[in-house]
């Protein structure tokens, strides 16, 4: 199967100017966005101008040495990425090229000029039918199933042939290349298909997000949730978290499939995933996080021109395992560099700069990208999804700048990092002030179902006492805390349980890196409940400072690094109870 | 080669030269003035028509007469075992009165990127014997950590005893050094110059020197050459490399002068748009490949303009490097040195170096501890400027103090003092100490009953 060629194949032209990743080729029909090699050793090379005789190309390799007259040849094919079985645990650079292959080919350093595919097409797969002779079969419909790792790979009928009959399906052992199925109307079907990065894959239906991704992070799921199919960004200045959430999430929450994009950041960060994934194991599965996981590792120090589309490549995997029925979240980190990877393009396109220089399409490339997630019955009937989580790294942290208010207007959740909250470690140092989730009304069903009747109150109540504790540590500010009320001495230390114990929660640690939902509600409603305790008592005439240095409170943190920690923490609240009853009956 | 007499236009470090044959993108330019003398560019944009070429060295001398010869190559850097030793200018010619290096490589020096594949992790600590650093921001072997300073500020004698005391517990072999001075004054680098003499470092050195007097658009390629040597020496020679590289701020001056002269669109603060890709193109040359047996670590240097971390050379910098140790002003008022300001300080790595393999299985747990607690004191001390010290509970008191004992005891120490991370870590106990245990709700029971002074002179007695 390839994809419908629109185009007459192999015009050449030539070379007139390079001016870096930019450069211009004369005496070519182009189109735009078509795929062109350049130069002697035919860099890959994307059109994205197109101005009377002149073509604009975005080279995706280093031009160094390339000089004006070389050649330049039209492929008349869009940048498309190979999707079909071997896409997991793979690591790809930003056009879809096997760094493992990459290293075989040229190396521990990233040379130009080599082209690798996708996918292995040498590799056999067991392909089991799952339709037979006779039967219909339309674009997206599931024709048969491969075991690619733990994870089963659903062959789809390309979204862009024609349906038909099924009119021979094979059974056994293929490359991706090999036929397996072929239909009335003459069309053939591999293992693989190509898919044109930029163009959304689609789908049957978008409908409305309900069920949240569990992600294991108590501020996350407890009370800034994000749902299956939803967007959030979380922006941040430097060194507040944005990555170690990212790879929290990668690693911890409750998606089938991850995709995870390392764009324009560090390599030691993607060595880290690499090493790290295949070592872990899925809550949920048993099974190494690796299996389920496609890494997209363009770095800072690689050709902008691939970081610009790494983000494209990401996303169409993702919507490929969408289209099979999977729950697929996204990390982009950072969609910053991808922005600032537009600017620099643009700005040697010599194009009107917008806002600080990033082009007037920046908001809108923005949009269409996190337009691309969504819950959605796919092409195939089943139901699918692709949760997109953005990093965003304002310059010098200030959130007033183009890339992080043009993601804003559009994420439905926005974790704010805090660089004070980080210097202070405290981790994950997400703002709770600052940071929302429109999806809360839409999820408090299922909080309602799944967690507790009690959760949704619960997490108001916790919100109200952090609310209150901001306004409180004004006044603090200014006359000290002994010079507040009773009642509110006793809400700054409530308030500063909910943070050091719920909301503080270490990603390094073996058991707190990942908190289940029964166990954060617990968590909260052991604090609400020494909350009421407290307060109970104050009432009935005991001092706050009584209260707070009550032994067994002290006890309630270690409950986050305790695996089984039910019966540590009924002894604690047994502990609590008697210990505050004790000062009550004595004041 | 031929030789071209058709320079059309000069402005800044740029020459334009018109009619040429084709000529390749970033390919190495040759200028010859009048005087027989000559001066090197690159290739900056190329086309038929027209190609700008950047000058290296300061545009003075040349002229619509001067003639142009284009080398058909990139810049490349002759590389050897006798570099070692040696002190070379910012473009990479010997200044010491030795003779010129004999190659037995010429490498391109703007260096292919790693491929992340084939990275390994970097996770050696390395020991600096300075407690801010070994206790709270662990420097790991292949990671880049950069020191933030401000003008006026003791940032070279604090790479210099990082350069003098690093090393790799259990490990005897020594770091070699590659040091690039970018801008800096001919005072600094004899006073870099005289520590590595005095230690006996240079040997293990090569040395690359482009002063405040030297031209500002050879600061672009001085750190590159010197990180060619640096790959060189890690990846070919086996070695375990530390580039310091000072100072960065000078280097991206450099490059918003090019930019400028090139008439681009101007990014913040008037610096080029693409400059977090070119300094990616400096700081991610550092680390470990699958298989080989050296390293690159990388510490540059910088002086923050006015002091402010948002300032777009720091910022820049922290958004690639693995961290950030920050010069603080207030503490080197206070006459503390090194005056090295935890808080926003930040090692990325250091979870890969610590723990019971690496250093003690209490390190990230005590660290952690002190952060929290300084971080309290610290804040505290503004509400003390406000409500006085009485209005304070005695809880926040005592985290006052803390604050200052962590300064006085953990954060000052001598410029040739050298603590052991065990030195370090009990240094650190010490001061918990004087805390209440439940106030230390960061560490474990076990860990506090190990290592808690309390409980371990509790333990000594019986045992
Ligand atoms: N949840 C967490 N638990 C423990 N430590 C954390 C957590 N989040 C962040 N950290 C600490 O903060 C450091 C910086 O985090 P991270 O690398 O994610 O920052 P970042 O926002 O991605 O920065 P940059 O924009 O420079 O990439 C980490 O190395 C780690 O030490
Ligand atoms: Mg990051």
């Amino acid at each position: 199967m390839e994809v419908k060629e629109k185009k007459e194949k192999g015009q050449e032209g030539v070379l007139k100017r390079i001016a870096g990743p930019v450069v211009t080729a004369v005496n070519i029909d182009a189109h735009m966005y078509d795929v062109v090699k350049v130069g002697h050793e035919e860099l890959m090379g994307e059109v994205i101008k197109i101005q009377g005789d002149e073509t604009i190309i975005q080279v995706y390799e280093d031009t160094s040495g390339i000089r004006p007259g070389e050649p330049v040849t039209n492929t008349g094919l869009s940048l498309a990425v190979e999707l079909g079985p071997g896409l997991l645990t793979s690591i790809y650079d930003g056009i879809q090229r096997p760094l493992s292959v990459l290293v075989d080919k040229m190396g521990d350093f990233i040379q130009r000029g080599v082209s690798a595919p996708g996918l292995d097409h040498q590799k056999k797969w067991e392909f089991r039918p799952l339709v037979k002779e006779g039967d219909k079969v339309s674009p997206g419909t599931i024709i048969g199933e491969v075991q690619e790792t733990n994870i089963v790979h659903r062959i789809l009928v390309p979204p862009n042939v024609q349906g038909g009959t099924v009119k021979s399906i094979k059974r056994g052992s293929f490359t991706i290349e090999e036929i397996i199925c072929t239909l009335d109307s003459g069309v053939e079907l591999t293992m693989m298909q190509k898919w044109p990065v930029r163009v959304p894959r689609p789908v049957m239906e978008k409908m409305n997000p309900t069920i949240p991704l569990i992600t294991g992070q108590r501020i996350l799921d407890g009370l800034f949730p994000i749902a299956k199919g939803g967007t959030a960004a979380i922006p941040g200045p430097f060194g507040s978290g944005k990555t170690v959430t990212q790879q929290q999430l990668a690693k911890w929450s409750d998606a089938e499939i991850v995709v995870y994009i390392g764009c324009g950041e560090r390599g030691n960060e993607m060595t880290e995933v690499l090493t790290e994934f295949p070592e872990l194991e899925d809550p949920k599965t048993g099974k190494p996080l690796m299996e389920r996981t496609v890494l997209i590792a363009n770095t800072s120090n690689m050709p902008v021109a691939a970081r610009e589309a790494s983000v494209y490549t990401g996303i169409t995997i993702a919507e490929y395992f969408r289209d099979m029925g999977y729950d697929v979240s996204l990390m982009a980190d950072s969609t910053s560099r991808w922005a600032e990877a537009m600017r620099e393009i643009s700005s040697r396109l010599e194009e009107m700069p917008g806002e600080e220089g990033y082009p007037a399409y920046l908001a809108a490339r923005l949009s269409e990208f996190y337009e691309r997630a969504g819950l959605v019955k796919a092409l195939c009937g089943k139901n699918g999804s692709v949760s997109v989580i953005g990093a965003v790294s304002p310059p010098g942290g200030d959130f007033s700048e183009p890339v992080t208010q043009n993601t804003l207007r559009i994420v439905k959740v926005f974790w704010a990092l805090d660089a004070k909250l980080s210097q202070r470690r405290h981790f994950p140092a997400i703002n709770w002030l600052n940071s929302y989730s429109l999806y809360l009304d839409t999820l408090h069903d299922w909080y309602d179902k799944e967690v507790s009747p009690e959760w949704n109150v619960l997490r108001s109540w916790a919100m109200e006492v952090l609310q209150k504790e901001a306004e409180l540590q004004e006044i603090v500010q200014l006359v000290g805390s002994d010079a507040l009320p009773e009642a509110e001495q006793l809400t700054i230390e409530i308030a500063r349980m909910i943070r050091e114990i719920f909301l503080q929660q270490n990603a390094y640690d073996p058991v707190d890196t990942f908190c289940d939902m029964a166990k954060q509600y617990d968590m909260m409603k052991a604090i609400k409940g020494f909350a009421d305790l407290a307060y109970a008592a104050q009432t009935a005439g005991v001092s706050p400072a009584q209260i707070i240095s009550i032994k067994s409170k002290n006890d309630l943190p270690q409950i986050k690094f305790i695996k089984d920690y039910k019966p540590e923490l009924e002894r604690i609240q047994k502990n609590m109870d008697s210990e505050i009853n004790t000062l009550r009956s004595s004041a | 080669m031929k030789e071209y007499r058709t320079i059309s236009k000069i402005a800044g470090p740029l020459v334009f030269v018109e009619k040429t044959e084709p000529v390749g993108y970033g390919e190495l330019v040759n200028i010859a003035l009048w005087d027989g003398s000559i001066k090197r560019g690159q290739v900056l944009d190329t086309s038929d028509s027209l190609v700008v070429v950047q000058v290296f060295e300061t545009t003075a001398g040349i002229g619509r007469d001067s003639g142009v010869r284009f080398l058909g190559e990139t810049i490349k850097m002759p590389v050897g075992k006798e570099m070692l030793g040696r002190i070379l200018s910012g473009g990479g010619k010997p200044i010491d009165g030795g003779p010129e290096i004999v190659p037995e490589k010429r490498l391109d020096i703007t260096g292919a990127a790693i491929n992340p594949y084939a990275r390994a992790s970097p996770e050696e600590f390395i020991q600096t014997g300075i407690s801010t650093i070994d206790g709270t921001n662990t420097l790991v072997r292949g990671q880049k950590l950069p020191i933030f300073s401000g003008a006026g500020l003791p940032h070279n004698n604090i790479a210099l005893q990082i350069a003098r005391q690093s090393k790799v517990l259990g490990s005897q072999e020594a770091f070699a050094v590659v040091f690039a001075a970018m801008g800096i004054t001919k005072e600094e680098a004899n006073h870099f110059m005289q520590d590595f003499e005095r230690t006996g470092a240079l040997e293990r050195a090569v040395v690359f020197l482009n002063l405040a007097d030297d031209p500002a658009v050879e600061r672009i390629i001085t750190p590159r050459l010197a990180l060619t040597t640096a790959e060189y020496l890690a990846f070919e020679l086996d070695m375990h490399v530390l580039v310091i590289l000072t100072d960065m701020t000078n280097y991206c001056e450099a490059l918003r002068q090019i930019g400028a002269a090139r008439e681009e669109v101007p990014g913040r603060r008037g610096y080029p748009g693409y400059m977090y890709t070119d300094l990616a193109g400096i700081y991610e040359r550092a680390g470990i490949i699958k298989g080989k047996k050296g390293s690159i670590t990388q510490f540059p240097i910088l002086t923050m303009p006015g002091d402010d971390i948002t300032h777009p050379i720091p910022d820049l910098t922290g958004y690639i490097t693995e961290g950030q140790i920050v010069v603080s002003r207030e503490l080197h008022r206070k006459g503390i040195y090194p005056p090295i300001n935890v808080l926003p300080s930040l090692s990325r790595l250091m979870n890969l170096g610590i723990g019971k393999e690496h250093t003690r299985e209490d390190h990230k747990k005590v660290s952690d501890q002190l952060y929290a607690a300084y971080a309290e004191g610290n804040d505290l001390r503004g509400l003390v400027a406000i409500v006085g010290k009485d209005a304070l509970s005695e809880r926040d008191r005592m985290f006052l103090e803390f604050a200052d004992l962590f300064e006085n005891r953990f954060v000052r120490q001598g410029y040739d003092e050298d603590r052991s991370i065990f030195e370090t870590l009990d240094g650190g106990w010490n001061l918990l100490a004087t805390l209440p245990v439940e106030q230390l709700v960061r560490i474990d029971r076990d860990l506090i009953n190990k290592y808690h002074p309390k409980f371990r002179q509790g333990a000594k007695a019986q045992g």
